[in-house]
């Protein structure tokens, strides 16, 4: 028979001092963490906050139909002529990079493939997402205003350059995500590349594309430096989007922010008010589109 | 001309012609346009803005770049200042948002639920659709009088310790200044650098994950061994995508730098930036003056082209690597 030994010394169950160290890295580690997150959202909140509450104070139906006052300093008035302009430069801008976005999207997945190529312009197209925004604002410059002057549409033209990569990479992302069977199904019916593509691939992929393009034309919206010297500023609605200087709410921020007196102050916040509803609008209904889009993805 | 042929698109029939072969190629031809009007519209933006900036080049030669004598008057245009104040901005804005937006992207990869995810993403997507002029108008009305004080307060702390005493020292102390603009930056790149540095984070195989803790690692010693070092070359491309559109925002830099040309150490003092200069002064420009405003918009793309493309090349590599797993 022989006796079991029993070790001399128990293991410690109390946490080394070493353990201690690793485990107070991880709290700090993770405490800084959340901390970092609670430092992004407060910026968030207080900006939302201040253009909600000093926006209120002037917002109304009135605010958002009157003409701009033509000497800048003085209280009151609204900003009519900068939402007409928002609504029809974005519009504009909108109308001219979806169908050439969606065509570019279409290219890349459908017919460019891995060909060098379609790399090259996946690879630009990349590029041009992070030109800034006051660079297309002196493309347009000096491509459109030089030859045919302040207007509307080239403020459009401004934005839809910047749209345009956007689409393109949403379009090829959304179309990377339809079945192939679909195609195939397509195919055995005797349908054509073309015919394909714009009746079975296109459908099935739009909820994805609408929603990107959303987020795009939001983005749009919100664009300040572009407008800037290509549709230059007025006080009055100019509905004609070809000629003549026009207006919009991001620039009448921007000019308003920069006086010292309370009317046009007052003015910047009512029309930033304005501009975000009309981004948050876009955004959630983005979000919407593309929550449904997902669900149906996953039933 | 290697065209890749959809590999199950059924191959014509020889003999006749089909009737949608027409229409096939037509398409095909509109769709290609759409993917190469972006090389051309690149290829038009860096011809034309140099055509119309070459009076200045022409005018000022090397000092354009590297003279920091900016007098309309004298016609005499030297661009250093305006891409000190571009850089010192950025860099403000990248010490303070890297940390913060690695922070918020493992916050959502490693601790929050899953089903909590989604709200958490779109808090932060909500900070990134939120327009510069915005910001802006936030930076010039409420917080840049609101950090004249502090800035004061810091001065008075840091005045006499050798570096910080001059980085942060005052006279004159503005609340519009590099450290404002830098500041508004790096909360307007934080959503970009997180969303990124996300992706990368989610893209870190379970396994390797679930082999440090069964290590005994604890949370942090786990990210550090298996998240970071997978995801380097992520971090470095979410840095760089960062830095990209640091250097190229305009309207709230524009608003709260304070529009001063000085080279200065002083971070609260007020200086100027490449992108501020051209939004802020383009309406009353004229003939060489002009040229150079745009010559400084030829400067910011040929900056920003360099950044992205790096970043793009870094993250083109590291998704060859990985595989597709963040595509």
């Amino acid at each position: 028979m022989s006796a079991v030994t029993v070790p001399a010394v128990r293991p410690s169950l109390k946490r080394s001092s070493a353990s201690r160290r690793r485990h107070a890295a991880n709290h700090l580690a993770l405490a800084l963490m959340v901390i970092a997150f609670i430092v992004t959202v407060i910026p968030l909140g207080l900006i939302l906050g201040y253009v909600v509450v000093r926006g209120m104070k002037v917002m109304s139906w009135s605010f958002l139909t009157t003409d701009i006052p033509i000497v800048s300093r003085a209280p009151g008035g609204g900003m009519g002529p900068a939402v007409v302009g928002t609504l029809l430069i974005t519009g504009a801008a909108a109308l001219l990079a979806i169908p050439l976005g969606v065509l570019g999207g279409i290219y890349l997945h459908e017919y460019g493939g891995g060909s060098t190529r379609a790399r090259i312009i996946r690879f630009l197209s990349e590029v041009m997402t992070g030109v800034p925004s006051i660079v297309m604002g002196l493309f347009i410059y000096t491509t459109w205003v030089l030859a045919f002057g302040v207007s509307g549409f080239a403020g459009a033209l401004a934005l839809a350059c910047l749209m345009l990569p956007v689409i393109i990479r949403t379009t090829e992302e959304m179309l990377r995500l339809v079945p192939l069977d679909q195609r195939q199904s397509a195919y055995a019916l005797g349908g054509r590349r073309a015919g394909t593509i714009v009746r079975v691939v296109l459908p099935a992929a739009a909820p994805g594309i609408i929603s990107g393009v959303l987020l795009a034309i939001a983005r749009a919206a919100g664009e300040t430096a572009p407008l800037l010297f290509t549709i230059l500023t007025v006080n009055t609605v100019n509905t004609d989007l070809f000629n003549g200087a026009n207006t919009a709410l991001s620039v009448q921020i921007f000019r308003n922010a920069q006086q010292v007196f309370p009317g046009p102050q007052e003015r910047a916040w009512g029309a930033a008010l304005a501009l975000i509803g009309i981004v948050v609008i876009f955004t959630v209904i983005a979000r919407a589109v593309s929550a449904v889009f997902s669900r149906k993805h996953h039933a | 001309m290697s065209e890749p042929t959809d590999p199950i698109a059924p191959e014509p029939l020889g003999g006749h012609r089909p009737p949608g072969r027409v229409v096939d190629g037509t398409f095909r031809v509109f769709a290609a346009t759409g993917g190469a009007l972006v090389l051309l519209i690149l290829a038009a933006i860096l011809i034309t803005t140099t055509r119309n900036a070459w009076p200045a080049f022409a005018d000022q030669g090397l000092s354009f770049l590297t003279s920091s004598t900016w007098d309309v008057v004298q016609g005499t245009f030297g661009t250093l200042a305006f891409t000190y104040g571009t850089l010192v901005i950025s860099l403000i804005a990248l010490l303070i948002a890297v940390p913060v937006s690695l922070g918020v992207a493992l916050f959502v990869t490693e601790l929050v639920p899953d089903r909590a995810r989604r709200a958490v993403v779109f808090v932060i997507d909500l900070l990134a659709a939120i327009p510069s002029v915005v910001f802006g108008l936030w930076g010039i009305l409420v917080l840049a009088p609101a950090l004249t004080g502090t800035y004061t307060n810091v001065a008075d702390e840091v005045s006499g310790i050798p570096v910080l005493g001059t980085l942060l020292s005052g006279d004159p102390i503005s609340g519009r200044s590099f450290f404002t603009a830098g500041l508004i930056l790096a909360i307007m790149i934080t959503p970009i650098i997180t969303s990124i540095t996300r992706e990368t984070f989610a893209t870190v195989p379970r396994a390797q994950k679930d082999g440090a803790f069964a290590l005994g690692a604890t949370r942090w010693e786990m990210i550090r061994g298996a998240v970071f070092p997978h995801s380097r070359s992520g971090i470095v491309a979410g840095v760089l995508l960062g830095f990209g559109r640091a250097i190229g925002e305009t309207i709230a830099v524009a608003l709260v730098i304070g529009s001063s040309p000085q080279i200065t150490a002083r971070l609260f003092n007020s200086g100027d930036a490449l992108s501020a200069v051209i939004a802020n002064q383009f309406g009353e420009s004229t003939g060489t003056y002009q040229a150079a405003l745009i010559g400084m918009g030829v400067l910011l793309f040929a900056l920003t082209l360099v950044i992205s493309m790096i970043a793009r090349g870094v993250i083109h590599r590291a998704e060859r690597r990985i595989g597709t797993a963040s595509a």
